[in-house]
Order: C-alpha cells, then sequence, then structure tokens
C-alpha cells in the first residue's frame, strides 16, 4: 500500500543553474583553480563557481511552472546584480 | 527619538546596536523579530549584524523577504532612516533598498580587525555628527564584505557624493593594502538616492564608548538623535 505522495508524474522537475556574471571576480573559482594546479591538473585556464538547485513542482503545466520559475529566480534564487541563472525542465 | 532594532534568527550584534542607541538616546530602543509584518512608529530603524538564516542561499537573501523588511521597504520609502551593519548592509542589498551587492572577501578570509575609515559624506543623518574627511577607527568582522557595483553603479555613487565611508589607511590614504577585503573603489558604506538609508560593513557600536577600546563609532548615535530629535 503506498501512502501519500500520490502523483501523477507529470509534475515539472527544474534544474536550475545560477553562475556570476562575466566580468564579476570569483576569487573562490580562483582558489579552485589553483589547487587543481598543485595537484598536478596543469591545463586548468579557468574555473567559474556556481549553485545547482533542484526542485520539485506540484504544477504540471511547462509553460505557467516556467513562469513561476523565472520569478522564484529573479526574486530570491538569483542575486541578478552578479548571478545569472538557466532554468531547465526535465 | 524612537528607535527600533530588528533581531532575525541569527542576529548577533543587536544587543551591541541597542545598547549603543540606548547610550545615545537615553531611552530603549524597541527590538523588532523578524516575523512581526508591522511595529510602532520610530525615528529609525537599525538592521543589525550577525548571520541572519544562517546566510543560506546568500548572506542576507533570505531576511530581505522576510515579513518585516517589506514594513522596512515600505518606511524607507516614505523617508525613514534605515541603518544597516554588516549582515544588516548585506539585507539592505538584497532587498533593493541599497545598489550593489557584498560578494566573498576577496582573499577568501573572514576578517576581523580594527580597520580605519574615512568619512566622505556628512550630509546624512548617520554620518552629519563627523567632520568631513575625518579618519576613524573602527572594527570590521565579516567573511562577505566586498562590495561590488557595476561601473555605472559606481559613478553614480562617486557623482552624487554617495560613499559615506572609504577603506583608507591611518593618515586617510587609499591603498590596496588598506582595503580589507576587496571593495570596488574601497567602498566600505553608501547611502541611497535620498542619503535616508545607509549600509556599512564596519561595526561602529562595537567603538561606541571608551571602554571597548575606543569611541569612533559613538559620534554616529549622538548624530542621529540630533538629526532625529
Amino acid at each position: 500500500m503506498i501512502i501519500g505522495n500520490i502523483t501523477q508524474g507529470n509534475e515539472v522537475k527544474a534544474k536550475i543553474h545560477v553562475t556570476l556574471k562575466p566580468g564579476v571576480l570569483d576569487p573562490q573559482g580562483k582558489a579552485v583553480q589553483h589547487a587543481l594546479g598543485s595537484l598536478g591538473f596543469s591545463g586548468v585556464e579557468n574555473v567559474r563557481q556556481g549553485k545547482f538547485i533542484e526542485l520539485e513542482l506540484s504544477e504540471t503545466d511547462e509553460n505557467k511552472a516556467r513562469a513561476d520559475l523565472e520569478e522564484m529566480c529573479k526574486q530570491l534564487l538569483a542575486n541578478t546584480v552578479i548571478e545569472n541563472y538557466s532554468i531547465e525542465i526535465a | 527619538m524612537k528607535a527600533c532594532v530588528i533581531v532575525f534568527p541569527g542576529s548577533n550584534c543587536d544587543r551591541d546596536l541597542q545598547i549603543a542607541l540606548r547610550d545615545a538616546m537615553g531611552s530603549e530602543p524597541d527590538m523588532v523579530w523578524h516575523g512581526d509584518s508591522t511595529f510602532g512608529d520610530v525615528d529609525l530603524i537599525a538592521v543589525p549584524g550577525g548571520f541572519s538564516y544562517g546566510d543560506y542561499l546568500r548572506a542576507g537573501a533570505m531576511a530581505a523577504k522576510s515579513p518585516v523588511m517589506r514594513e522596512i521597504t515600505r518606511r524607507a520609502e516614505k523617508g525613514v532612516p534605515v541603518l544597516g551593519v554588516c549582515n544588516g548592509f548585506q539585507i539592505l542589498t538584497e532587498s533593493g533598498l541599497l545598489p550593489g551587492a557584498l560578494m566573498r572577501n576577496a582573499d577568501l578570509k573572514y576578517v576581523c580587525k580594527d580597520v580605519h575609515l574615512k568619512v566622505e559624506a556628512t550630509d546624512t543623518p548617520f554620518t552629519q555628527g563627523y567632520e568631513n574627511e575625518s579618519v576613524l577607527r573602527i572594527p570590521i568582522a565579516h567573511h562577505d564584505g566586498n562590495y561590488f557595483a557595476n561601473d555605472d553603479v559606481l559613478n553614480e555613487l562617486e557623482d552624487s557624493n554617495r560613499i559615506a565611508f572609504r577603506y583608507t589607511d591611518v593618515r586617510g590614504e587609499r591603498s590596496p593594502q588598506a582595503n580589507p577585503n576587496g571593495s570596488r573603489h574601497d567602498i566600505a558604506g553608501i547611502v541611497n538616492k535620498a542619503r535616508n538609508v545607509l549600509g556599512m560593513m564596519p561595526h561602529p557600536e562595537r567603538l561606541a564608548d571608551p571602554s571597548l577600546g575606543g569611541s569612533d563609532g559613538k559620534a554616529m548615535f549622538t548624530g542621529l538623535v540630533e538629526a532625529l530629535s
């Protein structure tokens, strides 16, 4: 018997990448690049670090979900002063 | 004069601000919990330092969306002075009351030490207690104090004399060595266009009494009382 979490399987799942805008310095990325170099990976020419966020929505309409996700990114998930975001719906 | 100090889960400088304000005002500021969507009429709203909501997502990001911040934004737009210190500055940028963003310190280290600041704008209620171009010794304690804004915003801040405090050495000279966190244009504190919202990374409330080892921060609070009483 399955209790709770009964779904129809069409709910939108989204993957959001938040990355620093080009031109914004990324000291953490630089530190990671340096650490990779000291491990012997000499060919790493640039590292930019970001965030990956997975969301499961109750919404089944992909267009509505995308509009909501845009707002979520603008209002909270990304700081658009320094960050870009991209939304991928699975 | 009436003031309030906002308390978020994770605030840790709220009591320090309370004491600095109490000493300057001679009366007790209200302590307002972050979940309160409204609070009594006040002449000054102080947003303290700390690690509100554990710095989840980004420093200040969650606090900026709390019920109390909606009310603070509404009052700031009506002209009520709002002071944000350290995490308070981060919250004010995240909420859009101040431009720019506070990023991870350029050397990636948490920095806790006294620094020197030059006062560059005294035509605000927060800084009117200081002589223009005076150099203050004020402590900093932060991991994310690296002020970033794009060139257009920086030019606007410079042109409208909205950079209230800049990191300098003890003589008031700017240099990369005197900048503790990589902030663009050595910015330590800025005001909004209407000059009623100030955000700063250094902690004036931590050196506002000689028994704490210095009192360079005191004139901010006595100046506010003078301006707002």
